[in-house]
């Protein structure tokens, strides 16, 4: 197929495991988001994509060939490295060059491939600057266009935003995604931040420990999350102990769930519902009895904290939908089965 | 107040001790007649001009550039695939080459040589002026492995990487990434060499001495037979080619660094 | 471009001229040696093939213990001598602005720099009684005829001081450059005075260094082969001297290897204990 495969794809230094048998597959041209927390792997496994790292065992394939024993300097990449990586004794147009100059380009063709680069990211006029005089943003820039002088099949970046302050930080967000719709290069982005993932990613890849747990379209991600851990770990989750009750359905809290059905062989699970989906109610009913502990009002947005069997569960709502409610106060914490995902835990 | 008085005596002292024996020698250097008096008897810089008109000196001089040009250029030429194959490499035997880089100049001079000197002797080279060159080059080669390693360890890697990302393959990598960062070091190690050759007495001794005189051992010969303020103009001659060569050295690279301060905090 | 260990032939290139070399000129030349150090001496050339330990038996001299006695405690002087000026000046060097560190470390490279030769030539010039500091003493009415301060003892280890001290205050630069400022602060705001604070704080946390550093002095001045000669008398010399002396004036390659053989061994055996130092250190 084309694209790119990545099969049984492990990586071990010594006995630990970097990254843990991973299989992916990406359309060409998508945009994919690598996300997970720290020390997951997910340098690890964008480096063996870019060949600067070999896999202890299984293989990579672009368009259908196996790569992992093709050198970096033949991939054809772009990439852009968490340090940046930009050589500090050539200026701004002679790093974008770079790629140009090694293949023998003419100084005019290299010229004219930086000029057209600079302008794209707005840094015209930037070309005989040292890099070192340049701005954070300034300097990101600049490696994403050297990357890009020789549109390359694969695009890899290595949270290529951690170091810019947020407002920068969502403008480039939404740059980088409009560049790479743009020229319809399969990219790789690495981060470990689950908003930056929701915002670029056509695929978001959710590493754990060197797995990957779930690979999806953000919404699917946030909507339907795999497991316990990815729910958890993208966005803000009620994460709860279920069992079956006599009639197979789920029960949370000592109450049933009207219309969740246990899925086949499961015994216990856990019930992962977003805040946005706990509604607030009257006791009483299939409503699970609680008690508000703490109320935080955020202007757009008021999230209630209410206790439940020991548990505290968060609610979102607007002003206008949330019935006002103080701390202290009975409310019944209604779960729409439809919100409800069941994991196994 | 007290402290920074005290502190400025302590440095005077220093520079004052390490300044005395060069000032008198300076002084000695510009006699007019031929005689070692200080403060010296009038002024003449005949005993400069002496250097390069007198034939045995000029002779001497250029013997000891000729040495000292090529055995540090050779001494680059052995440190710079050594230092940049420990770091391109993990084979962690092959410090074994760099303790043999090391240990010459660790241990006392003689040592290596009366080492040269039995080699030369037993080969049967004793006393052709290249054998001098290589005992220098290796004498020395610690100088550019040290400035060397260090110049490939301050590289960060990910630009390496870069460069392959972007297609580059070892050999351009070595050319467009590697040597313009470590060209500093290259030339500061070159230097160090260069200096120290020039004023090395021992192993130049035991290799040609009796064939062939460079300065210093033109000078040691010359202290046997009578003084002369040709002498003390030929060590002020290299005290001011050492301070001219590491005041470019500090000019126009960090000085410091190469000494073992962390990084230049600007 | 992956940093992984050499597979084939080509990856081992780079190794090939520096290895040779170093293998060729500086390996077998030292095999060499410690081969003629067992070889018998001849006269007429420099010596024939042999096995003997004739050489190694003539260090059990009294004239031999007495120069190794000698060499010892002259490179020990020498040693103290320089830490003792060299720790405090190069701390408080470390303290100045960069610019005056950089200028006074171009001025110790070029001072270390020089020939031995030169620096005896300059100290013996300095003590001589026609051009020498006495000259001075004599002029402002310290003394009333100039004298000749050599040869003598004090003469060798003035010259020996003065070439080991730039090595010293070098050696000992990167150790206190790092040292991190706010130890030294900390005692100050404790209400320790500056002179307390460096010696209660300072002194401490770098004994390793210091003791390393004596080490690698001591060894450094044991190589001094020059000195001696020219601002001592024959009872100054010391091992370096008599290798010297015996491999070229007297002809005895075997006796000179032996000896320094046996300087080698000493050294090695100090730069080790320097390294175990280091590594305590670095273990803190
Ligand atoms: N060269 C290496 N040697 C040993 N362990 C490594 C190496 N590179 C990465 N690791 C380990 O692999 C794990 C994953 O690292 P990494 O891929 O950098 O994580 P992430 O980028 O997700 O933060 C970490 O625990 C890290 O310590
Ligand atoms: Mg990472």
């Amino acid at each position: 197929m084309s694209g790119l495969v990545l099969k049984d794809i492990t990586k071990s230094f010594g006995s630990f495991k970097a990254v843990d048998t991973a299989n992916l597959s990406v359309p060409h041209g998508k945009f994919v988001c690598l996300l997970g927390p720290s020390g997951c792997g997910k340098t690890t496994l964008l480096r063996m994509i870019a060949g600067l790292e070999d896999p202890s065992s299984g293989e990579i394939l672009l368009d259908g060939t196996d790569i992992t024993p093709v050198p970096t300097h033949k991939r054809n990449l772009g990439m852009v490295f968490q340090s940046l990586a930009l050589f500090p004794h050539l200026s701004v147009g002679d790093n974008i060059a770079y790629p140009l100059r090694i293949r023998g380009a003419s100084r005019e063709d290299q010229k004219k491939r930086s000029d057209e680069l600079l302008k794209l990211i707005h840094l015209s006029g930037f070309s005989d600057r040292p890099v070192a005089k340049l701005s954070g943003g300034q300097r990101q820039r600049v490696a994403i266009a050297r990357a890009l002088a020789l549109s390359p099949k694969l695009f890899l970046l290595d949270e290529p935003l951690s170091a810019l302050d947020a407002k920068l930080r969502e403008a480039m967000q939404v740059e980088l995604r409009q560049l790479q719709q743009r020229l319809g290069i399969t990219t790789f982005v690495v981060t470990h931040d689950q908003r930056e993932a929701m915002t670029m990613a056509d695929l978001v890849v959710v590493m754990g420990h060197g797995k990957i747990l779930q690979a999806a379209p953000p919404i699917e991600i946030y909507r339907k999350p795999a497991d316990a851990f990815v729910a958890d770990f993208i966005g803000m989750t009620n994460l709860l102990d279920a069992t079956a009750d006599r009639l197979g359905r789920v029960s949370v809290l000592g109450q049933a769930i009207p219309n969740l059905v246990m899925p086949e062989g499961l015994t216990k699970a856990s019930v992962s519902i977003r805040p946005e989906d706990v509604h607030l109610g009257p006791v009483g009913g299939d409503a699970i009895a609680g008690t508000v502990t703490f109320v935080r009002d955020l202007g757009g947005t008021i999230e209630t904290f209410v206790e439940a069997g020991g548990k505290t569960i968060v609610a979102v709502a607007t002003p206008r939908e949330r019935p006002e409610v103080v701390a202290g106060q009975q409310v019944g914490l209604i779960l729409p089965a439809e919100a409800c995902v069941v994991l196994k835990s | 107040m007290k402290q920074t008085f005290l502190r400025r005596l302590y440095f005077a002292a220093v520079a004052l001790f390490l300044a005395a024996p060069l000032i008198v020698v300076a002084g000695v250097s510009v006699n007019e007649k031929q005689d070692l008096a200080f403060p010296p008897k009038g002024f003449s810089l005949a005993w400069y001009a002496q250097i390069f008109a007198d034939p045995e000196w000029r002779k001497a001089l250029i013997a000891s550039l000729s040495l000292a040009v090529t055995a540090a250029a050779l001494a680059v030429a052995i440190a710079l695939p050594l230092a940049w194959f420990l770091w391109r490499r993990i084979a962690p035997w092959a410090n074994v080459f760099q303790i043999l880089g090391l240990a010459p100049f660790i241990l006392p001079p003689v040592i290596t040589a009366l080492g040269m000197l039995t080699f030369w002797a037993t080969t049967g080279f004793y006393g052709q002026p290249w054998t001098a060159v290589i005992s220098h080059a290796i004498f020395f080669v610690t100088l550019p492995l040290v400035t060397l390693s260090l110049g490939f360890a301050s590289i960060d890697r990910s630009l390496v990487e870069a460069a392959a990302t972007m297609g580059a393959d070892d050999r351009t990598v070595l050319k467009t990434v590697v040597l313009p960062l470590i060209r500093p070091y290259l030339v500061s190690g070159y230097a160090f060499a260069f200096v120290l050759s020039l004023n090395e007495y021992i192993v130049a001794y035991m290799t040609i001495g009796f064939t062939l005189e460079t300065l210093p051992i033109k000078i040691f010969n010359a202290l046997r037979y009578g003084y002369t303020p040709t002498m003390a103009s030929v060590s002020v001659f290299f005290v001011a080619v050492a301070a001219l060569v590491f005041g470019l050295i500090a000019r126009f690279g960090d000085i410091r660094r190469l000494l073992g301060a962390m990084s230049s905090e600007s | 471009m992956k940093r992984e260990a050499p597979k084939s032939l080509a990856d081992y290139s780079p190794l090939f001229f520096p290895g040779l070399m170093l293998i060729v000129f500086f390996v077998i030349p030292f095999s060499t040696m410690i081969a003629v150090s067992f070889f018998q001496r001849d006269p007429s050339g420099f010596y024939t093939p042999d096995f003997v330990f004739t050489n190694y038996a003539r260090f059990l001299s009294l004239f031999f213990g007495k120069v190794l006695g000698f060499s010892l405690v002259l490179a020990v002087m020498v040693a103290i001598c320089c830490v003792v000026i060299a720790f405090p000046f190069t701390f408080l060097l470390t303290k100045r602005p960069r610019k005056v560190q950089t200028i006074w470390l171009v001025c110790l490279l070029s001072v270390l720099s020089l020939s031995e030769v030169i620096i005896g030539f300059a100290w013996s010039t300095l003590f001589s009684r026609t051009a020498g500091i006495t000259n001075l003493f004599v002029a402002i009415g310290l003394m009333k005829e100039p004298v000749a301060l050599l040869p003598s003892f004090w003469a060798v280890l003035t010259g020996m001081v003065y070439q080991a001290l730039p090595y010293t205050i070098l050696v000992l630069y990167p150790a206190l450059v790092r040292l991190d400022p706010t130890l030294l602060e900390a005692a100050r705001t404790l209400g320790a005075s500056p002179v307390r604070a460096f010696m209660n704080v300072v002194v401490p946390a770098l004994r390793n260094t210091i003791v390393a550093t004596l080490i690698m002095v001591f060894v450094f001045a044991l190589g001094s082969y020059l000195l001696p000669q020219i601002l001592g008398r024959p009872s100054h010399w010391t091992l370096s001297v008599l290798i010297t002396d015996q491999a070229i004036y007297q002809s005895n390659m075997p006796f000179a290897a032996a000896m320094a053989v046996f300087l080698v061994l000493m050294s090695l055996a100090l730069v080790g204990l320097t390294l175990l130092v280091g590594r305590r250190e670095n273990a803190l």
